[in-house]
C-alpha cells in the first residue's frame, strides 16, 4: 500500500486524492452504505421544496383559508388537489400545513432535547440529590401517557386562543423526560471514560469538561434525541388536533383531518380533503423515522455488524 | 427479597397514579375557564334558553359539584374520590355520573384493544423471532423494512387511509360506527357479527401500526440470543430445529417483550382511544371525542384519570406474572 502510494505520488498528484478521498467522497461513500438516512432525508428535502415553492408561487395568506375559492371541487387544473367545504385550495391548506406542522415538531423537539441535554447533564455530571431529584421525577412522569395530560392542558386553554406556537410549548411541556433519561445513561458511561479522566488529570475545570470533551462526543445522540423529538411533537400535536384540540383558524395538517371528520368527507365522496394531509403526514412519519434509524447506524456502528 | 421489590413497585405505582391525579386535578382549576358557565353559554346559543338569573344557577350548580369550597378541600375530596372510584358527574348527562359512563364505553374498548394487542403481540413477535432466524426464508427477513415503515405511522392514518381504500372505493367494509344504523344493541348472533364486521378495520389499523414495534424488539433480541452457549449446545446435541425455534429461541428472546408490554399499555391506549374516535366507536374514545366536543370537562378529566389508573394496575400485573415466565428472577433480589 505504502509503497504503490509512494510511487503515484511521484508520478501523479491526483492519485494522492484517490488515497486520502476527501471528506465529500467520504460522505457520499457512506451514505451510499446507510440507505435509510438517504431515503429520510430525500423525503424531506422533496417536502421542504414543496413548501418553499408552494409559499413564493400559491397566495398561501389567503388561499389557505375559508372562503378563499369555490368549495368543495374535486382535483381538477385548476385546483390540483381540489378544495374543501369551507372554500379553501387544498394545495394551499398542503403547503401552509406541512409548514405549520414542521414549526411545531422543530420547536417541541429543540425544547424537549434541549431541556433533556441539561437535565440529563447535571444529573449524570453532578450525581448526588441533584440526580436522586431528577431521576425522581423523570420515573413518575414518564408512565403516564403525556397524551391524556396534553389533552387536559389544551382542554383548559380556551381554544379560540390556541396558535401554532402555545400548541408547540403545550406539547414539549411533556416531552423532556425521554431525552433526560437517555442523556444520562450517556453521560455516565462516558464519564467513566478515559479521556475524561486524562482531561481533569490535565487540569480542564468541570465546565471545560462538560463542553469541551462530553457535549462533542454525545452530538450524534442529542441529533437523533432531537429527530426523535420532532417526531414525538408532531405526533402529539397531530393526536390533539384530530381530537378537535388544535388551533382550529390554522390550516394545521391534523386541524384540516378534524374538519373533513366532522363534515363526514368520505361520505359525502369529498375523498381528496382528507386523502392529502393523511399522505402527507404519512410521509412526514417515514421519513423522520428512516433518519432516526439512519443517525442510530452513524452513532452506533456496532448495529452495522448485525446487519 | 421479592417482596421488597413488590413494595418499592406498588409505592412506585401509587406515586404515579397521584402524580396524574394531581396534574389532572390542578391543570383546569389554574385556567380561566369555567365549565358550567361555558355550558349554559353553549345552551343559551342553541336553544335560546337564556335565564337572567344565570349567575345565580351556576352557584348553585357549583355548590352541587363542591367548586365553592376552599382549593386545598377540593382536592383532598377529589382524591378521596379517586381512591372511592368516584369520578364526579358529567356535565352534559348531568344524572349520570363519569364512572357509569366510561363503564357503559369500556366493553367496546377492551375488546378492540384487548384482541388487537394480542394479535400484534403474537405476530410481530413470531414475524420478529422469524427474521433473525437463521433457517427461515428470505421473505420473511425482507417484510422488516415495511413493519418498520408502518409502525411510524400513527394508528389513526392509517385507519383513514384504510376507511378511503377498504371501506370508500372498494366498499368492502363500513367506513365507520359500531353497528349498522337501525340496529339495536342485543345479544343476537346477527348483531354480534354486525358489530364484529364494523371493528374489522379499527382493528387492522390498530394492527399494523403496533406489529412493528414487536417485530423489531423481537428481532434484536433474537440476534443477541443466536451466539448464546445453549442454542449452539442444544443444536450440537441434535436437537429438531423446531424444538430449538420454540423451546430455546423464542422461550428466552419473548421474556423482555413482556415487559414491553407493560410499556406498551399507555401508547395502545392512546392510539386506540384516537381510532375509536375516528371511526366513531361508542368505546372511551368515542366518548372522549365527544366530550370534548361539548365541553363535558368531568368526563375528560375522568377518563384520563382512568386510562391512567388501569396502566399503572396493568403494569403492575405484569410485574406479577414476569417471575412465572421467567424463573431467574425469583431467585434474585432486584
Amino acid at each position: 500500500m505504502t509503497q504503490t502510494a509512494a510511487v503515484e505520488l511521484q508520478r501523479d498528484a491526483r492519485q494522492t486524492r484517490y488515497e486520502h478521498p476527501s471528506r465529500w467522497t467520504l460522505t457520499v461513500r457512506y451514505l451510499r452504505r446507510n440507505k435509510s438516512l438517504v431515503l429520510g432525508l430525500a423525503i424531506v428535502i422533496g417536502l421542504t421544496l414543496f413548501t418553499v415553492v408552494g409559499s413564493l408561487t400559491i397566495d398561501t395568506e389567503r388561499r389557505a383559508y375559508p372562503l378563499a375559492v369555490k368549495p368543495k371541487q374535486p382535483p381538477s387544473a385548476e385546483y390540483p388537489l381540489g378544495t374543501d367545504f369551507f372554500g379553501r385550495d387544498m394545495l394551499a391548506v398542503m403547503v401552509r400545513g406541512i409548514w405549520q406542522t414542521a414549526v411545531i415538531g422543530l420547536i417541541a423537539g429543540a425544547i424537549g432535547t434541549g431541556v433533556g441535554v441539561i437535565l440529563g447533564f447535571l444529573s449524570a455530571y453532578y450525581g448526588g440529590a441533584v440526580d436522586t431529584v431528577i431521576r425522581a421525577i423523570t420515573e413518575v412522569l414518564l408512565p403516564i401517557p403525556a397524551f391524556l395530560i396534553l389533552v387536559i392542558i389544551a382542554g383548559s386553554i380556551d381554544r379560540r386562543s390556541v396558535t401554532i406556537y402555545t400548541m408547540a410549548v403545550i406539547v414539549s411541556l411533556l416531552a423532556w423526560m425521554g431525552p433526560t433519561r437517555i442523556m444520562r445513561a450517556q453521560v455516565l458511561t462516558l464519564k467513566e471514560r478515559m479521556f475524561i479522566n486524562v482531561a481533569r488529570l490535565s487540569g480542564m475545570s468541570n465546565l471545560e469538561i462538560v463542553f469541551k470533551e462530553i457535549l462533542p462526543n454525545m452530538l450524534p445522540f442529542i441529533l437523533a434525541s432531537f429527530v426523535s423529538g420532532v417526531f414525538a411533537g408532531i405526533f402529539a400535536s397531530f393526536g390533539l388536533s384530530v381530537l378537535g384540540l388544535g388551533p382550529l383558524r390554522e390550516p394545521l395538517i391534523g386541524n384540516t383531518i378534524w374538519f373533513a371528520q366532522q363534515q363526514a368527507a368520505f361520505f359525502n365522496g369529498w375523498w381528496w380533503w382528507p386523502l392529502w394531509p393523511s399522505l402527507a403526514l404519512v410521509l412526514i412519519f417515514v421519513s423522520l423515522t428512516l433518519i432516526n434509524v439512519g443517525l442510530d447506524e452513524l452513532a452506533n456502528p456496532r448495529v452495522r455488524r448485525t446487519e | 427479597m421479592r417482596l421488597g421489590y413488590l413494595v418499592r413497585r406498588i409505592v412506585f405505582l401509587l406515586a404515579v397514579v397521584w402524580v396524574a391525579a394531581t396534574i389532572v386535578f390542578f391543570i383546569p382549576r389554574l385556567s380561566a375557564r369555567n365549565p358550567i358557565r361555558e355550558r349554559f353559554a353553549e345552551i343559551a346559543r342553541s336553544t335560546g334558553f337564556a335565564p337572567k338569573d344565570l349567575d345565580q344557577i351556576i352557584a348553585a350548580y357549583e355548590v352541587k359539584f363542591g367548586l365553592d369550597k376552599p382549593l386545598l378541600e377540593q382536592y383532598v375530596e377529589y382524591m378521596g374520590g379517586v381512591i372511592r372510584g368516584d369520578l364526579g358527574p358529567s356535565l352534559t348527562r348531568y344524572p349520570k355520573t363519569v364512572l357509569e359512563l366510561i363503564f357503559s364505553a369500556l366493553p367496546w374498548t377492551i375488546v378492540l384493544l384487548m384482541l388487537t394487542t394480542l394479535i400484534a403481540f403474537a405476530l410481530g413477535n413470531l414475524l420478529g423471532a422469524l427474521a433473525s432466524w437463521p433457517r427461515s426464508p428470505r421473505f420473511v427477513k425482507g417484510l422488516m423494512a415495511p413493519l418498520m415503515m408502518l409502525q411510524a405511522v400513527p394508528a389513526y392514518l392509517l385507519g383513514l387511509l384504510l376507511i378511503f381504500f377498504i371501506a370508500f372505493r372498494l366498499k368492502l367494509l363500513p367506513m365507520g360506527g359500531a353497528y349498522s344504523q337501525g340496529v339495536t344493541p342485543s345479544l343476537t348472533l346477527e348483531f354480534i357479527l354486525d358489530a364484529a364486521r364494523h371493528q374489522v378495520l379499527p382493528a387492522i389499523s390498530l394492527i399494523l401500526a403496533s406489529l412493528g414495534f414487536w417485530a423489531l424488539g423481537m428481532r434484536g433480541m433474537g440476534i443477541t440470543i443466536q451466539g448464546e452457549d445453549y442454542v449452539n449446545f442444544a443444536e450440537h446435541k441434535g436437537l429438531h430445529p423446531r424444538t430449538i425455534f420454540t423451546q430455546y429461541y423464542v422461550r428466552n428472546a419473548l421474556l423482555p417483550q413482556v415487559t414491553g408490554l407493560a410499556l406498551a399499555f399507555g401508547s395502545v391506549i392512546v392510539s386506540g382511544v384516537l381510532v375509536e374516535q375516528l371511526y366513531g366507536l361508542p368505546g372511551l374514545g368515542g366518548l372522549l371525542g365527544d366530550a370534548i366536543l361539548k365541553n363535558d370537562y368531568f368526563i375528560i378529566y375522568g377518563i384520563t384519570l382512568f386510562v391512567i389508573l388501569s396502566i399503572a394496575i396493568l403494569m403492575f400485573l405484569v410485574d406479577l406474572v414476569y417471575p412465572l415466565l421467567d424463573p431467574r428472577i425469583r431467585y434474585e433480589s432486584r
